[in-house]
């Protein structure tokens, strides 16, 4: 029932009276209305713009935001009024819907603000309005086309391949993309100059060259050279026979593949030498053995993977099936039509050459398309007459669907233009995204070794960390508590990456090294300042949680002169390390093994032998500035 | 081909010609009614002017126009009963509000009768019931008048009821009606017959009193 229809509600009620003499049993009693019946105006602050209703006009939609008790969470005690933090032109046109009935969609606005906004205020689109319904879903189609053709294209194919790709795998996509590598791109031109030799060689086979010595006609140079020609033919049938063989097997699906377009160009492009081999020299077959040779000019075809132009055009014939099929059948039936009538009007000349109405089918084609060879002309006044409307007509016919196909085209083509640039931007995005997420990553990874995760406990270290904003402290703090949960440490990738190539090597070693280096370290130095790795700002991603790695211990504090020390400098260095906020040339790569004694704070260094490569984890503040390096190597 | 064109050309000129008539029409029904003064209002019903402005509030809404004509009101009254066909009662019903039988109601017509029906006295509602009976306002109503509208009624019911809905079920119903209005079994019910005999009846009164707090 439409909503408007409840403010007749009363009447209709009212107008029950008129049943009460005629009640065969008493009436029922009439619902009792609890609440008050006074209607009252609603402000409703939409950042900033008041707009005012009357909450009967809000109540006609229960079942939407503003119309339930919804509302409620977004009432301002203070200001006596609800409080929206949307856009208030697209309010407008909500708040309307509840005063006429009516959705209408405004045509300036996005499509995609507009859902959303109906959705925050949970409106279905379907009651939209006539009037603006089909300019809606037009545009909604739109949309929907562009975002799926940008998820295609994020799924573009050139993205890297998955490290464990078979040969096969990797060879169907470096045919399908040749700039993904060098071989590719190589073999890419040299197909594609082939394909053009063969194509020239096709064509000069024709010309005529001088005549061999003892002969006056002219030869073409197909038959002068004909050798030569033939090892050409063969060198290009080769490449492409074997280019074919190479896509067949390197299809994911063969089957697909063998039917696909560019594969039967492909074989209709080699199929006429094979043929020419097998069959005999004899002068029968020999017409046909020539026709077959008319089939090498495909090999031009193949041009259509080197050129995306080319492919256009094809899809786009492709897609105006239907307006090329309705050209034909018009012209067809004008032809038929302009013939028949042409040959009875010039029936009666002598010597005519509208002989048959087939034969007049050549005129009417000729006239029809503004040729005019002048091979056939009519004679009688008749025959002029309607030749002449034959030509006028004919513009008429071919101009019509020509339109439409030109904007299949020009759509066609700026869709692909847009899938490039989209391709192209989405890379820069995604660097900037990275970038960002770098950024943060790195941010926590320095905010640990400025000890922001220790207790602050002296006046220096708060004062570094005093210039983060609230929102960087709860998220550092958030990304603690995910440490200390899962018992590891947020590292860099290029300490990871080092970790797994080293510990294979100096498995066994690290453990008696590792242990005895570090008892000398915590030996020698301050307990709470012994571990100190090298952290490098990395992504944090790589995070280590490889519970069964067992990881080296290396420690890593970059600086620029200093190169591998050897252990006992490291006992001497460790003196040295300070607590020093201002440097930031490094940072505290921790990786850990889910090994809980291991990861008590830094004093307690229990020597388990039992636990293999066991990596301390300190969280220390102190790091030095000169590069130590400690490898158990 | 030039015919062919020429006859397309005249064919959408006569097409314009008609479409400038409905357009005269349209004209017409633009018309707007304004209702008298909210005091004069006050003054004749028995409303208050807040209800007033409610009343004339939705009123206005529904018909931008300020006038209802009897097919809007056919569809309005018959959303409410979709079960049935409501529009012989709404037939009626709208003659009954259209008291100066313009043919449209306007909203002093709406508020006038709505006055009657939620505020006025017994003696008031009866007797406006009494001339919603009273098809041809002759003063009396006969068994052919009292027929068409219970069948009216009866329609709004539709065809799914329980029990079954018989043929005569309206003809006993009007024969149960006379039997109790007509005091002087002349065959046709007076004004004060039908008063009387409501008084008399207490199922009636009570339920007079059930409207009161529609608005």
């Amino acid at each position: 029932m439409a909503a408007g229809v409840a403010t007749w509600l009363p009447f209709a009620r009212a107008a029950a009276v008129g049943w009460l003499p005629l009640a065969k049993k008493t009436m029922p009693k009439p619902p009792v209305d609890k609440k008050s019946r006074n209607d009252e105006i609603l402000i409703v602050n939409v950042s900033g713009l008041r707009f005012q209703t009357w909450k009967n006009t809000l109540d006609r939609y229960p079942d939407t935001l503003l119309g339930s008790s919804e509302k409620e969470f977004f009432y301002n005690e203070d200001t006596q009024e609800y409080f929206f933090d949307r856009d208030p032109e697209m309010f407008r046109h909500i708040l309307n819907f509840y005063r006429t009935g009516k959705l209408h969609y405004p045509r300036q606005e996005c499509i995609q603000a507009f859902d959303e906004e109906l959705a925050f205020y949970g409106i279905v689109p379907d009651i939209i309005g006539d009037c603006c319904m089909e300019e809606y879903r037009d545009r909604k189609k739109e949309n929907q086309e562009r975002l799926s053709e940008d998820t295609e294209a994020e799924m573009a194919t050139d993205t890297p391949l998955p490290p464990n790709s078979t040969p096969r795998e990797r060879l169907w996509r470096a045919f399908e993309n040749p700039h993904t590598s060098t071989m590719a791109l190589v073999f890419y031109y040299v197909t594609g100059f082939f394909i053009a030799v063969s194509v020239i060689a096709n064509v000069v086979e024709t010309v005529p060259c001088r005549p061999i010595k003892g002969s006056v006609k002219d030869l073409p140079c197909g038959e002068k050279y004909s050798v030569a020609f033939f090892c050409l033919d063969t060198a290009c049938v080769l490449i492409f026979t074997f280019e074919y063989l190479m896509r067949l097997f390197a299809a994911p699906n063969r089957c697909k593949f063998m039917r696909s377009v560019m594969s039967v160009i492909d074989v209709v492009a080699i199929m006429p030498y094979y043929i020419g081999l097998v069959m005999p020299e004899n002068e029968d077959v020999s017409g046909a053995f020539v026709t077959l040779r008319v089939f090498r000019v495909f090999r031009i075809f193949k041009f259509s993977r080197h050129s995306q132009g080319l492919r256009i055009l094809g899809y786009t014939l492709k897609s105006c099936a239907s307006e090329l099929g309705f050209l034909l059948f018009s012209l067809t039936m004008a032809i038929i039509i302009f013939a028949t009538v042409m040959f009875y009007a010039e029936k009666g000349t002598k010597g005519t050459n509208f002989t048959s109405i087939p034969a007049a089918f050549w005129y009417t084609i000729v006239t029809m398309t503004t040729l005019g060879y002048g091979d056939m002309v009519p004679n009688t006044i008749a025959g002029k007459i309607f030749g002449s409307i034959c030509s006028l007509s004919g513009v008429l016919v071919i101009a019509l669907p020509v339109p439409v196909i030109v904007s299949n085209f020009s759509r066609i083509y700026h869709q692909n233009q847009r899938a490039d640039k989209m391709r192209a931007q989405q890379k820069v995005r995604l660097a900037r995204i990275r970038l960002a997420k770098k950024g943060t990553t790195n941010a926590f990874l320095r905010y640990k070794e400025e000890g922001g995760l220790q207790d602050h406990d002296s006046d220096s270290a708060a004062l570094c960390l005093k210039n983060r904003s609230s929102f960087e402290h709860q998220h550092h703090h958030l990304l603690h508590c995910l440490e200390k949960t899962t018992n590891h440490e947020f590292t860099d990738e290029l300490t990871y990456s080092e970790m797994c190539m080293t510990e294979s090597v100096g498995y066994r070693t690290s453990r008696s090294t590792s242990l005895s280096s570090q008892q000398a370290v915590s030996s020698s130095c301050c307990p709470r300042r012994a571990k100190r790795r090298a952290i490098r700002l990395a992504n944090s991603t790589v995070s280590v949680s490889r519970g069964s790695v067992q990881e080296l211990d290396t420690l890593q504090v970059q600086k620029s002169s200093i190169g591998p020390q050897s252990r006992s400098s490291l006992n001497a260095r460790t003196e040295d390390l300070k607590l020093n906020c201002e440097q930031r040339d490094y940072t505290a790569a921790i990786i850990s093994i889910p090994t809980p004694p291991a990861n008590t704070p830094d004093e307690s260094l229990p020597p388990s032998p039992a636990v293999p490569g066991i990596l301390r984890n300190s969280r220390t503040t102190s790091y030095t500035q000169e590069a130590v390096k400690i490898s158990s190597l | 081909m030039g015919l062919v064109m020429g006859t397309f050309s005249m064919q959408s000129k006569q097409v314009d010609y008609r479409k400038d008539k409905v357009d005269d029409d349209l004209e017409m029904t633009m018309v707007c009614h304004r209702p008298e003064g909210l005091d004069q209002l006050e003054a004749q019903t028995n409303f208050s002017k807040r209800e007033l402005q409610v009343l004339y509030r939705g009123f206005k809404n529904e018909c931008p126009s300020g006038v209802v004509n009897e097919e809007t009101f056919k569809q309005i009254y018959s959303q409410f009963f979709p079960h049935g066909d409501a529009s012989t009662y709404a037939h009626y019903l709208f003659n009954a509000f259209d008291s100066a039988h313009t043919g449209s109601i306007k909203f002093e017509d709406f508020v006038t009768a709505l006055s009657i029906l939620l505020r006025g006295s017994t003696r008031e509602k009866l007797q406006w019931t009494f001339n919603l009976y009273d098809i041809n306002r002759d003063g009396y109503i006969n068994k052919e008048e009292m027929t068409d509208i219970v069948r009216a009624i009866y329609d709004m019911m539709g065809k799914y009821t329980y029990p079954v809905l018989k043929t005569d079920a309206p003809k006993q119903h009007v024969d149960t009606f006379f039997q109790k209005m007509d005091k002087n079994r002349d065959g046709v019910v007076t004004l004060d017959e039908f008063i009387l005999s409501c008084q008399e009846d207490e199922n009636i009164m009570r339920s007079l009193q059930l409207f009161e707090n529609v608005i």
